[in-house]
């Protein structure tokens, strides 16, 4: 293989790891948008995810003596339980406030933000680094970990299909899933229309309310996950307060993929190469920093490009950000 | 036989209560109800404080005045962070009031430092000392100016969503402060040293001039959004777009020009910032105060003078709680779980301002 | 004796301090139209909106096959068998015809073949014609309509409430609807329609329930009355249908509009070549189905809607010289001492800030006097105080928010705004739609007062009987095209109705149809 191309393909590679945080994210959002409700929370949400998810291990390695100990199917599914709980509880707050009480969403999401940064970071203070860092074996455990390095599995096809970690494909699974369910199915339909029109919605028998709730929820818990992925995966368990950062973006990317999460797929894919540039050598003489903005960048360029074109698939759902109440005169 | 049967049935299967529209709350009553959600919330807070930190009520509720007005520097300080806070806040409300959701402040401010410092650091000792002033005010206020004109103009004439355009840049804001530091600093070291010699005068002590400069700002935003054609106007494009055309309000000047405006203020704030306090920049110079300006204006109603209120809580709590986790060595995290439960029920609170839980009273009218 | 299939028992409904439904009786039976007749404001929508679980009443009973029930819910009206067809279509533009159709109904399979077949089935059972897989946003209104009913019927209703179903209709597609829904009658299933036209309520329905100011005045069988007794329930009172009028004196001309041709931004030709000229010192009218184009004819007179080609020119009466308005923005044809006022459709859309009080909506047009950069708000406080007194607005005072009075009151505030203005051409789009009689007859009156000091009066109208008798001339068009120029004073509601419609050549065949049906 010539030197180029193995760079180019071990930078991909890296690039479908690092943009599934995103994936999870914008997902999880997506779904949370088709419902009506633009959820700014999800920065926090996904801290709490990862907080929680670790929280869950080291409580796990603690009751068992040590993750060496213990059993690591048990082990990451207790991590993924507690990292989609968290989120799940976070939605909840958010939903309680926007969906029943009929807050501004904006400024709910904002506060939300606020809160799950703090509860991560008070979460992540009550528990020792060393007892969940090395989980990050377990979560980075790859079909090429399980058979071994061969010509096979360092071909370019083993290094791009079968050199990550359960969660990187979990991700596609999920979008893949929620592309369809939103596409093909009854449910996908019902709630696309309570975010385009929750009147019509509620007039046809949709229960507006309950819709909003389950996939606000469900969105967060998605989203949680994406940021157990970034720590656990991506940074191989090294706690890093740069979790929202990978909220914002995903937020972006919801945009960047006109509200698709099977697109989301390929968008996750371009920021997470996009990230991974600005750290790495492959393009030199460019300032890092200036790399590090390309996400945003692209994303302006997208929201500029589509509004241009104006054409009506490919807008946000027509209610989102505002709440719904029945007997509005 | 039947009716009783039919009754039992409606009973079970009737809303126990349900939610109407307010037709009008007399104004005692809706800040009342603020009141209470602000003491229920405290309530909670020392809860979730005896619990995550195992601190008793009493102590907690000290805690937080002592941080506040402890000391006369305290004072001082919660005075000084009040007036930045409200200074970010007033930069977004007209915007807020013509329904531009700016939630870039965080960036136009950082722009307008990263102005200011570009300012000091080129021009410091090589210009006298009043003009390098009145450059770093000219240039600051045209950073913010240009950071927020941009999605003003693709809103304007592509209705591109402006709450996604100015989040991202914020970050494009970031990154280009990153570079500029690392630009500037050679060593490597990724903070730019203060440059205090070129720092804008004090009158009195170190904060003094930002508490002037921005009373006299929220003076002069509330006489704008109130009495002024321009304030005027750009009530009505918020309002209805519709109604706008037809009056003949050109509605793309109006979102430009009170972008440009919100962008100038923030680049104000940071040149107070930069110029007046740190005497140089980092990333975190606005320190999220942008996002939590949006949640001052909003609570405030877009009006300046309760503004004046929700800017008190907010750097109240922020420097009440910073207290309590020192205190109590509890991290920042105590900090930012505090401020978002409080916010939680200031914004939920106004539910029951503007709705009315009515439980369904039975009728006599069955025979 | 046909089977009740709804029974209302006192019910009430009061919207903050308004009194909407003031414990109402009323019977729906199996295999009869039943038209609830009223004028609006009456309390007839949201009568019916509590039978199909849009509102929660506050108290009374509902009885649906003679047993009681709790409609929470849209879901528990459709579960009892109930359909309601709104007057703004509760559809997803974005959705196709067949997405909207299955929309919130349970079934475990969503099997589009099947659901197509099962659509089609129901179209060729009532002679529908519609294209399941069209996007809603690409239909004509009455195809809309038809979806709305194919909905109702494919959740299998046998209750069908319409609410004004013919308001956007054209006169032969009003005949089809109404040959559908007898078609329907005779299956045995119990028809609402709401309305508040009577020869509609003669020529459908078996009975007919009124409805008056919130309260129920009684029920009559449709073959048992006629138009006075039923006007008469209606209003109350015998009320003098007679508008002034007095002849137009010294008319000149003040606005031509020449050739003018429009398309909209998704592509429609909403406009083509008009042609008309109107004359200070007369009303003249504008008659057309809703959606018409007079909407897109108002707002380019007004320059607000761009066009194509042709002109709109205006004749100063003050010095005698000749204006064009073509790519005028309102502010440029303000400029120019063009005084155009133009009372929208909108109301509290367009003409007035819902949110700003009585003070702040004056000054909408006059806000930019003088050289200050700051309002002056005592003029305008003057002027709401004038208008308030002479037009007798009913509002606490004159810091009211606009959007907390009453449709009539916002009426009289926009109109005494726009007289203010001291015009030479005075537009008004169903500047009576939703308003009282009494409220009614003053904007009428404040019309004849424009037209006698002369100003060019141009009033868009849905009601052919007060365009009849208020307007000088009417001017009928029909898919964006003048179909005629009538005077008003030979006209009749017939002729004009023929002429709304002739232009619609692709329901062309529909009429003779009917005509053999009947």
């Amino acid at each position: 293989m010539p030197a180029f191309f193995s760079e180019l393909i071990a930078i991909l590679s890296r690039a479908i790891a690092s943009g599934m945080p995103f994936l999870y994210g914008s997902t999880g959002e997506t779904l949370t948008e088709k419902s009506g409700h633009l959820n700014l929370g999800i920065p926090g949400i996904m801290c709490v995810g990862a907080s929680s998810g670790c929280v869950a291990i080291a409580a796990y390695a603690g009751s068992v003596g040590g993750l060496e100990n213990g059993n690591p199917f048990l082990c990451l599914l207790l991590s993924v339980l507690a990292s989609v709980s968290g989120g799940v509880l976070m939605g909840l707050i958010y939903c309680f406030l926007t969906v029943t009480l009929r807050a501004n969403q904006n400024v709910t999401g904002l506060a939300l933000t606020t809160f799950g940064t703090g509860v991560s970071t008070y979460m992540i203070s009550k528990v020792e680094n060393a007892d969940f860092v090395p989980a990050n074996k377990f979560f980075t455990y790859s079909v090429r970990n399980a058979v071994g390095h061969n010509a096979f599995t360092d071909s370019w096809f083993g290094e791009l299909f079968l050199s990550y970690g359960f969660m990187i494909y979990l991700a596609i699974i999920i979008a893949v899933i929620a592309a369809y369910v939103l596409k093909k199915t009854r449910i996908g339909l019902n709630l696309r229309a309570v975010g385009e029109n929750p009147a019509t919605a509620d007039a046809a028998g949709v229960n507006v309310s309950r819709y909003k709730y389950v996939f606000t929820c469900i969105g967060s818990g998605i989203a949680a996950l994406g940021g157990l992925c970034y720590i656990m995966d991506n940074l191989n368990g090294n706690w890093e307060y740069s979790i929202s950062e990978i909220g914002w973006l995903s937020i972006a990317l919801v945009i960047f993929t006109l509200w698709r999460p099977n697109l989301g797929i390929l968008g996750s894919v371009v920021f997470g190469a996009l990230r991974i540039l600005g750290n790495s050598n492959f393009i030199r003489g460019v300032d890092k920093s200036i790399l590090q903005m390309l996400p945003y960048l692209v994303t302006i360029l997208v929201l500029v490009v589509v509004s241009m074109r104006n054409r009506r698939e490919n807008q946000p759902p027509a209610h989102l950000g505002q709440n719904y109440f029945r007997e509005e005169r | 036989m039947k009716d009783a049967a039919a009754l039992q049935k409606r009973e079970k299967g009737e809303p126990l209560f349900h939610i109407t529209k307010r037709a009008e709350i007399v104004w005692w009553k809706a800040w009342l109800i603020r009141l209470a959600a602000i003491a229920a919330s405290l309530i909670v807070c020392a809860v979730i404080s005896l619990l995550l930190g195992d601190i008793n009520p009493f102590s907690f509720f000290g805690s937080m005045l002592n941080g506040a007005f402890g000391t006369a520097r305290r004072c001082w300080n919660l005075f000084y962070e009040l007036a930045i806070l409200l200074s970010i806040s007033l930069a977004v409300t007209p915007a807020f009031k013509m329904r531009f959701w700016n939630i870039g402040a965080e960036g136009q401010a950082l722009i307008g430092g990263l102005a200011t410092a570009a300012c000091m650091y080129y021009f410091g000792g090589r210009i006298p000392t009043p003009l390098l002033f009145v450059v770093m005010i000219a240039a600051s206020i045209l950073a913010g100016m240009i950071w927020a004109v941009i999605p003003a103009v693709f809103k304007a004439f592509w209705n591109t969503n402006e709450t996604l355009f100015t989040l991202m840049m914020n970050y494009v804001a970031i990154q280009l402060v990153t570079f500029m530091i690392n630009f500037w600093v050679t060593s490597g070291s990724g903070t730019l040293p203060p440059m205090s010699a070129y720092a804008l005068p004090t009158v009195g002590n170190a904060w003094i001039l930002n508490i002037l400069v921005v009373a006299l700002l929220t003076v002069a935003v509330y006489i704008y959004l109130r009495f002024s054609k321009h304030g005027y106007e750009l009530s009505v494009v918020g309002e209805s777009e519709n109604t706008a055309l037809y009056v003949g309000i050109n509605v793309k000047k109006v979102i430009i020009r009170t972008m440009l405006l919100s962008g100038a203020l923030c680049g104000v704030t940071g040149l107070l910032l930069v110029g007046g306090t740190d005497h140089t920049i980092s990333t975190s110079t606005v320190g999220g105060r942008g996002f939590t300006a949006i949640m001052v204006s909003w609570l405030g109603r877009f009006n300046p003078l309760f503004m004046v209120l929700t800017s008190f809580l907010l750097a109240f709590l922020k420097a009440g709680a910073n207290q309590v986790s020192n205190d109590y060595k509890m991290n920042g995290s105590i900090s930012d779980i505090i401020t978002a439960v409080i916010l939680f029920f200031v914004i939920g609170c106004e539910f029951f301002i503007q709705y009315r839980i009515a439980f369904r009273k039975h009728g006599k009218e069955e025979k | 004796m046909t089977r009740p299939a709804i029974e209302l028992r006192g019910i009430t409904k009061t919207f903050g301090s308004i009194v909407a439904n003031k414990n109402i009786d009323l019977d729906v039976r199996y295999g009869e139209i039943l038209s609830i007749l009223g004028e609006n404001g009456s309390g007839k929508t949201t009568l019916m909106n509590m039978i199909s679980g849009i509102y929660f009443p506050d108290a009374g009973q509902i009885l649906i096959n003679g047993h009681e029930v709790v409609i929470r819910s849209p879901k528990d009206a459709f579960a009892h068998g109930i359909g309601m067809i709104h007057q703004h279509f509760k559809l997803v533009d974005v959705f196709s015809a067949a997405e909207n159709i299955v929309l919130g109904h349970e079934e475990k399979r969503f099997n589009k073949k099947a659901i197509a077949a099962e659509v089609r089935e129901i179209c060729e059972l009532y002679g529908f014609d519609v294209d399941p897989e069209k996007k809603i946003y690409e239909m004509s209104v009455s195809e809309k309509q038809t979806v709305e009913i194919i909905k109702v019927l494919y959740r299998g209703a046998d209750i069908l409430i319409l609410d004004e179903p013919t308001a956007v209709l054209t006169p032969q597609e009003t005949e089809k609807l109404f040959a559908v829904l007898r078609r329907m009658r005779d299956a045995g299933k119990a028809i609402v329609i709401i309305t508040h036209k009577l020869h509609e309520v003669l020529s459908l329905s078996d009975r007919v329930s009124v409805l008056r100011k919130g309260e129920y005045i009684g029920t009559v069988k449709t073959a048992e009355t006629d138009e006075t007794a039923l006007t008469e329930m209606m209003v109350g009172k015998k009320v003098s249908l007679n508008i002034e009028r007095n002849d137009p004196k010294s008319l000149e001309k003040r606005l031509e509009v020449k050739d003018l041709t429009c398309i909209d931004r998704e592509g429609t030709q909403v406009l083509s070549n008009i042609s008309f000229s109107a004359n200070g010192g007369e009303i003249l009218g504008i008659a057309g189905i809703a959606g018409s184009g007079q909407r897109e004819l108002l707002e380019a007179i007004a320059g607000l809607q761009k066009y194509q080609t042709g002109e709109i020119l205006y004749f100063d009466p003050a010095t005698g010289e000749t204006e064009s308005l073509k790519d005028k923005t309102p502010m440029q044809i303000r400029e120019l001492g063009v005084r155009l006022s133009f009372v929208p459709e909108d109301r509290l859309g367009m003409g007035l800030v819902g949110n700003m009080d009585i003070v702040d909506n004056m000054m909408l047009r006059s806000y930019r006097g003088g050289k200050s950069a700051f309002l002056d708000r005592k003029k305008p406080k003057d002027l709401a105080d004038e208008i308030i007194e002479e037009l007798e607005v009913a509002t606490p005072g004159v810091h009211t928010q606009v959007r907390k009075l009453s449709g009539g009151n916002v009426q009289k505030v926009l109109v005494g705004r726009e007289i203010a203005a001291a015009p030479t051409v005075f537009m008004a789009a169903y500047p009576v739609r939703g308003l009282d009689i009494n409220s009614s007859y003053m904007i009428y009156n404040l019309l004849n007062k424009q037209k006698e000091n002369g100003v060019a009066v141009i009033f868009v109208g849905e009601d052919l009987d007060v365009l009849i008798e208020l307007c000088d001339r009417i001017l009928v068009i029909g898919s964006g095209q003048i179909t005629g120029l009538v005077d008003a004073r030979r006209v009749t509601k017939e002729e004009i109705g023929l002429l709304m419609t002739r232009s619609v050549s692709s329901d062309g065949a529909a009429p003779e149809k009917e005509g053999e049906k009947e």
